[in-house]
């Protein structure tokens, strides 16, 4: 088969349906997480679902592979119809999965992983011999797919790639002719990814069925012959890749035009307000998170920093934020430096005006079961309008809250509410209504926008925008190169815990980035 | 010196003994924990079953019935403690603590009921316990040095579930490091979701794997009480439950070297009865309580990382609840 | 796990179904062993209440409750499990022990009672410090080092008591008797001398000290800093550090606190009764505070309330021994499980029933005040 042939017109096509949904829904709670959805993929074609997070298609994969079961709806799997209703049926139709966070068991090694729950195929007396006979069988599979993984090694000594290598080849072990993976690049180098795409067309090219769960449009675009949009539970459209582009599945996705560069204007900055030369960390293993980073952040500015996750920016985040100390180099804001010696922590930071919104709302952000007003108070709650050192004064935290959320309209607007109860929009907009509250001269800002709706995007992206007018200095981290390259008024590349060097507004755009986020200078 | 390498062979038979239910309950631990389920409750299972088996014995005098019993009603516990842990998702250390007081007054509160002897269940004749045996030549083979006292006192007169003891470890070893179910009931102690995930269910194995600690425990109590024991006394498991468990973590949640910390603390308990009110050359007297709690020293040091590294099963104390 | 009931059915409705439970399942057992359950429970609630001096005996077991309940509670804000109450209430006693022996006679009984009270509070700080270091910086699991801290607490109470502590001539393990005076004021002397009739039971002003921990208690987790510090960490120990605290710092000093806490048991056992350190004084209730917090739901309020129960279960369990053939005071460490079983780990059990039972009236009243309209 070639990859032509799957691009007939959508529907037209003679090919048999590996699978077919027709009315799935699925409730979880007050949310319908999926609602009516319909979908046929063809066999042997590279079949691609996008959507933005928290659009359904996590939901709807897991109901393919029996996680959940659709509370209506009917699924066929080669034409026939079948109910799936656990993992075990799901295997037993073909259908594998690789899912986002590895369902592998870090102790055991390869072989063992891959085995468990199918160990002993026919013939096999004892563990022992089926270990035996498994080994056999894996050698030839993997040399037919390409591939190739120690099978002794342990799973926790492998990298990420590998990982995901061996979660690929224990779904074909099991005999899936229908592979899902479920944002499989997010963790991944751009070198393993290359490499994942080129292992995937292999699959398709040996007839097997890949789905292909991503929000990422340039690998929708680069791999898959079909693709289907879903946006708030819905299934939006289902497209030849060939006939589409990225804008188009853009808009489908958000559903209206994405407004890029919105309220971007050019930005007047001034006098340096952090100095950061030769940062260094490494980590406890002895490996190098970040190698030599140095740049000057002025009042007045947004700098951003752009990069695959992973590559050090996590950790840049944290030096810079007092939170893991550098093992070598320095920061300097006005006359304090921070350095491997000042032992200078978090609460020393804050003293100086550096305000920061932390990557992870949920596990650092703010504290889920606290009150929303509670949250609103976490670092500064002993502020004076909200406390002392010694006391507590939940009236003082909830008036703030309260007024925190008049400003930044936040809904609902009760300070009394567990933070839990928030949408992912209005938690950001709480965490960043306390730090921008303070009046930093400094704004560290991570991943501002992660599972953040798209009114709240727009929101957020203002207020960033305004806080630089207002003459703070605000480092922007984010894995989305749209938000950096909207936002940015210089750019910074990190690639390996490397600075791969600091672009102009006017010099950047998505190829050039792109290019040094991969590790190309 | 005869007489000392007499009293060192006692010593290590009385240490066989004394370490019996202990190992039968560390055994007991590796399954239940290595699944992912805390389990503090051996002590309390080992109570009930100890009661049981001594009140069956009594009222039927069948030994094997009295043991069937005792096993009974330690799975029945385990059910209870995965009905809490399992099904219903609760705290696994507050279950096991709940199960322990239930023992505790439970087994005083149906002896009163039955006996009317404070507690206790009447005194249990040859006939009815598991009696010690003696291996053919024990008596001839007393006479030969050595190797004959270490036979004739060490290896013969135990009681068979002395015996049954030392062969669950090694079964516990085949079984949870050689098996097919000890590969899946070692990984969704690792790591559930890649059981699940691999279409296998985490609430069966869990299941099967509290239902075989019942079974261990329920051994271990009727040793102690028409074995090792003739017949039931309250609290008769006197913490022993928890030494187990502190056996099984210091073995690192390995059977075999589980087998040989049930052994150092079971060596402790009965050289500490050995000691009592001896005067020692230079040392004087030692004070017996200080050497009985070394177990419990040992493992906290051995927790602290101080002597190698614990290293408990990843998903441990965490029900198993799929993620939205 | 997350509840869509209204507060008053989570913490005021559900807790009474789970005792409820405990108490139907007692009672079959009881009717198994051939007496009638109601009697009993008569028998139990005269035997806390009614008779004359019951309710001083009740509130005198209530207040070990309280503090080993508070000592719990504190802990867990923290999510931390301290099983250590009977270890840190027997250091808190040898604590007591020490002072009272060492000074008594050589300063006046007072002085040693006021330095009595928080060395009972240091020891027992100390004995849940060690765990707590021990969890902050070696990784090692609370649960198990605090249970082994209660074995090592109990060897040395037993080595103590047998040995350098032993009352001369004295068989039984304990301690010499502590100097004239060296006790803390019982509540029927205050009571009569202010004039007030009170009959005669063991409760003393350690039950006043306890109320006022509660209030402590109260404060120190939701009006103080250290508080909100306390519950962060627990919930999560990265936004802890993030806004600039030590999640380790903070696991060591809750500990402290919590063992504090239950070690100043002690002064109601041994300073307000015995006036003498003995073995066993601590007989389950470090334990039974576990309970006391789950019921209590972490919260001074609802831990007094559970306190009065547990009190009046321990005193009343008491008359069952004159009352009954067949039943002995061991009948409440067998409730007393059951309770810890339902309130406990299972919790959540009837949630589901509750939830559907609820919104079942709830949408009815809805619907009936959509037709009215």
């Amino acid at each position: 088969m070639t990859v032509s042939s799957s691009h007939k017109a959508k529907g037209g096509d003679d090919l048999p349906l590996a699978i077919s949904l027709s009315g799935v829904s699925k409730t979880f709670g007050a949310v319908r997480a999926n609602d009516d959805i319909s979908l046929t993929v063809q066999s042997g074609c590279i079949h691609g679902i996008v959507g933005e997070n928290g659009a359904g298609k996590s939901t709807l994969v897991s109901i393919l592979y029996g996680f959940y079961q659709a509370d209506q709806g009917e699924i066929a799997v080669d034409g026939k119809p079948v109910h799936i209703r656990s993992t075990y049926d799901a295997i037993a139709v073909g259908i594998g999965m690789v899912h986002q966070h590895f369902m592998l068991v870090p102790p055991f090694s390869v072989l063992e992983n891959i085995i468990l729950g199918h160990e002993i195929k026919a013939g096999a007396r004892n563990l022992k011999e089926a270990k035996a006979q498994a080994r056999d069988e894996l050698i030839a599979l993997s040399e037919t797919y390409g591939l190739t993984v120690d099978l002794d090694a342990r799973v926790e000594d492998l990298s990420v790639g590998l990982q995901q290598r061996v979660e690929i080849l224990k779904a074909l072990y099991r005999g899936a002719r229908i592979l899902i993976l479920d944002e499989p690049t997010g963790v991944l180098t751009p070198q393993e990814t290359v490499q994942l795409i080129e292992v995937l067309k292999s699959h398709r090219d040996q007839g097997v069925t890949v789905l292909l769960i991503t929000h990422k449009l340039r690998e929708i675009m680069a791999i898959t012959d079909h693709v289907s949009v879903m946006r708030g539970g819905k299934m939006v459209d289902h497209l030849a890749t060939a006939t589409t582009s990225p804008e188009e599945l853009a808009q489908l996705m958000v559903g209206r035009k994405v407004l890029v560069n919105a309220n971007y204007h050019d930005a007047t900055p001034a006098g340096v307000q952090m100095q950061v030369s030769d940062l260094t960390l490494t980590g406890a293993s002895g490996m190098p998170l970040l190698r030599g980073i140095s740049f000057d952040l002025k009042a007045g500015e947004i700098l951003g920093v752009a990069g695959v996750s992973g590559n050090g920016q996590s950790e840049l985040l944290e030096v810079l934020s007092g939170i893991t100390a550098p093992t070598q180099g320095q920061v300097t804001i006005g006359s304090t430096v921070i350095s491997p010696e000042a032992g200078l922590s978090p609460r020393d930071i804050k003293a100086l005006g550096v305000a920061h919104v932390p990557e992870d709302r949920h596990a650092m952000g703010m504290v889920l079961p606290f009150t929303a007003a509670e949250s609103a108070a976490l670092g500064y709650e002993d502020q004076p309008a909200l406390g002392t050192s010694m006391w507590f004064r939940p009236a003082a935290i909830e008036d703030h809250c309260a007024s925190l959320m008049r400003d930044y309209d936040i809904r609902p607007g009760n300070p009394k509410l567990k933070s839990n109860l928030f949408s992912g929009g209005n938690q950001q907009k709480l965490v960043l209504a306390r730090e921008m509250s303070a009046a930093p001269r400094i704004l560290l800002v991570g991943q501002p926008t992660r599972g953040v709706d798209i009114g709240a995007i727009e929101f957020i992206h203002q207020q960033l925008i305004d806080m630089r007018d207002q003459g703070c200095a605000i480092l922007l981290i984010s894995v989305e190169l749209d938000e950096i390259l909207s936002l940015s008024d210089r750019v910074m590349v990190m690639n390996a815990g490397q600075s791969m060097g600091i672009v102009n507004k006017a010099d950047a755009n998505a190829q050039s980035i792109g290019l040094m986020m991969a590790g190309v200078q | 010196m005869a007489d000392l390498w007499l009293q060192f062979i006692l010593t290590i038979d009385a240490t066989f003994r004394v370490a019996t239910p202990l190992i039968l309950c560390a055994m007991a631990g590796i399954f239940s924990e290595r699944s992912g389920i805390i389990d503090i409750s051996l002590e309390g299972k080992m109570l009930m079953a100890a009661f049981t088996a001594a009140t069956i014995a009594a009222l039927t005098s069948s030994p094997l019935l009295a043991l069937g019993a005792a096993v009974l009603v330690s799975v029945v516990f385990s059910l209870i403690h995965g009905f809490a842990c399992i099904t219903h998702k609760g705290n696994q250390v507050v279950s096991g603590l709940a199960i322990n007081i239930l023992a505790s007054g439970l087994t005083v509160t149906l002896g009163i009921a039955i006996f009317s002897q404070g507690g206790q269940t009447p005194y249990l004749s040859g006939d009815q316990r598991f009696s010690s045996f003696d291996l053919p030549f024990a008596e001839a083979a007393r006479s030969v040095p050595i190797l004959g006292t270490i036979y004739a006192e060490l290896i013969s007169g135990h009681n068979i579930l002395v015996w049954v003891a030392l062969v669950s470890v090694a079964l516990t070893g085949v079984v949870v490091m050689r098996t097919r179910f000890g590969l899946r009931l070692r990984a969704v102690g690792e790591k559930p979701e890649a059981v699940d995930t691999a279409g296998i269910s985490v609430t069966i194995l869990r299941y099967q794997a509290v239902v075989i600690a019942g079974v261990l425990c329920g051994i271990a109590g009727a040793y102690l009480s028409i074995a090792h024991g003739a017949g039931f006394v309250r609290e008769m498991t006197a913490g022993k439950g928890y030494i187990a468990l502190a056996a099984m973590i210091f073995g690192n949640w390995r059977p075999l070297q589980a087998l040989y910390a049930c052994l150092m603390f079971g060596f402790l308990d009965a050289l500490a009865a050995r000691l009592q009110g001896v005067d020692l050359p230079y040392l004087g007297q030692i004070s017996t309580d200080l050497i009985l709690a070394l177990p419990y020293v040992l493992t906290v040091v051995f927790l602290a990382g101080f002597i190698g590294k614990a290293t408990p099963p990843a998903a441990i104390g965490t029900p198993y609840v799929k993620e939205r | 796990m997350s509840t869509t009931l209204p507060r008053w059915i989570d913490v005021g409705l559900l807790p009474l179904i789970n005792i409820l439970a405990a108490f139907i399942v007692s009672g079959v057992i009881i009717a198994l062993i051939g007496e009638n359950p109601f009697t009993a429970l008569t028998v139990m609630l005269k035997g806390a209440f009614v008779y004359k001096g019951a309710l001083g005996y009740t509130l005198f077991y209530t207040t070990n409750f309280i503090f080993t309940g508070l000592a719990v509670a504190v802990a867990f804000h923290a999510m931390l499990f301290n099983i250590g109450g009977e270890g840190q209430a027997m250091l808190g006693g040898i604590g007591i022990g020490v002072v009272a022996l060492a000074l008594g006679g050589l300063v006046p009984p007072v002085l040693v009672v006021l330095l009595a009270i928080p060395m009972s509070a240091l020891m027992g700080a100390i004995w849940g410090i060690i765990p707590g270091w021990l969890q902050a910086k070696r990784g090692s699991h609370i649960v198990i080092t605090t249970i082994m801290f209660n074995f090592i607490a109990s060897s040395i109470m037993v080595w103590l008591l047998t040995g350098p502590m032993l009352r001369e001539g004295q068989i039984s393990p304990e301690s010499e008797h502590f100097a004239d005076g060296v006790l803390l004021p019982q509540m029927h002397t205050l009571f009569n001398a202010m004039g007030m009739e009170m009959a005669r039971s063991p409760l003393n002003l350690s039950f006043v000290l306890a109320l006022v921990m509660s209030v402590v208690g109260w404060a120190l987790i939701w009006r103080t800093r250290l508080g909100y510090t306390i519950r962060a960490t627990g919930h999560s120990e990265k936004a802890t550090i993030y806004a600039g605290h030590s999640p380790q710092k903070i696991i060591m000093i809750t500990m402290a606190i919590s063992g504090a806490l239950a070690g100043m048991m002690a002064l109601n056992e041994i300073l307000g009764v015995q006036q003498k350190v003995i073995l066993g004084f601590t007989s389950g209730y470090g334990f039974t505070g576990i309970a006391v917090a789950l019921m209590g739901r972490n919260h001074p309020v609802g831990i007094l309330f559970a306190s009065l129960l547990f009190g009046a279960l321990y005193q009343g369990g008491a008359e069952l021994d004159f009352e009954f053939q067949n039943i002995t005071r061991e009948m409440v460490l067998m409730i007393q499980g059951l309770i810890i079983l339902f309130s406990g780990a299972l919790v959540y059990m009837f949630n589901p029933m509750l939830e559907r039972i609820y919104h079942r009236l709830t949408r009815g009243n809805a619907l009936t005040q959509e037709e009215g309209a």
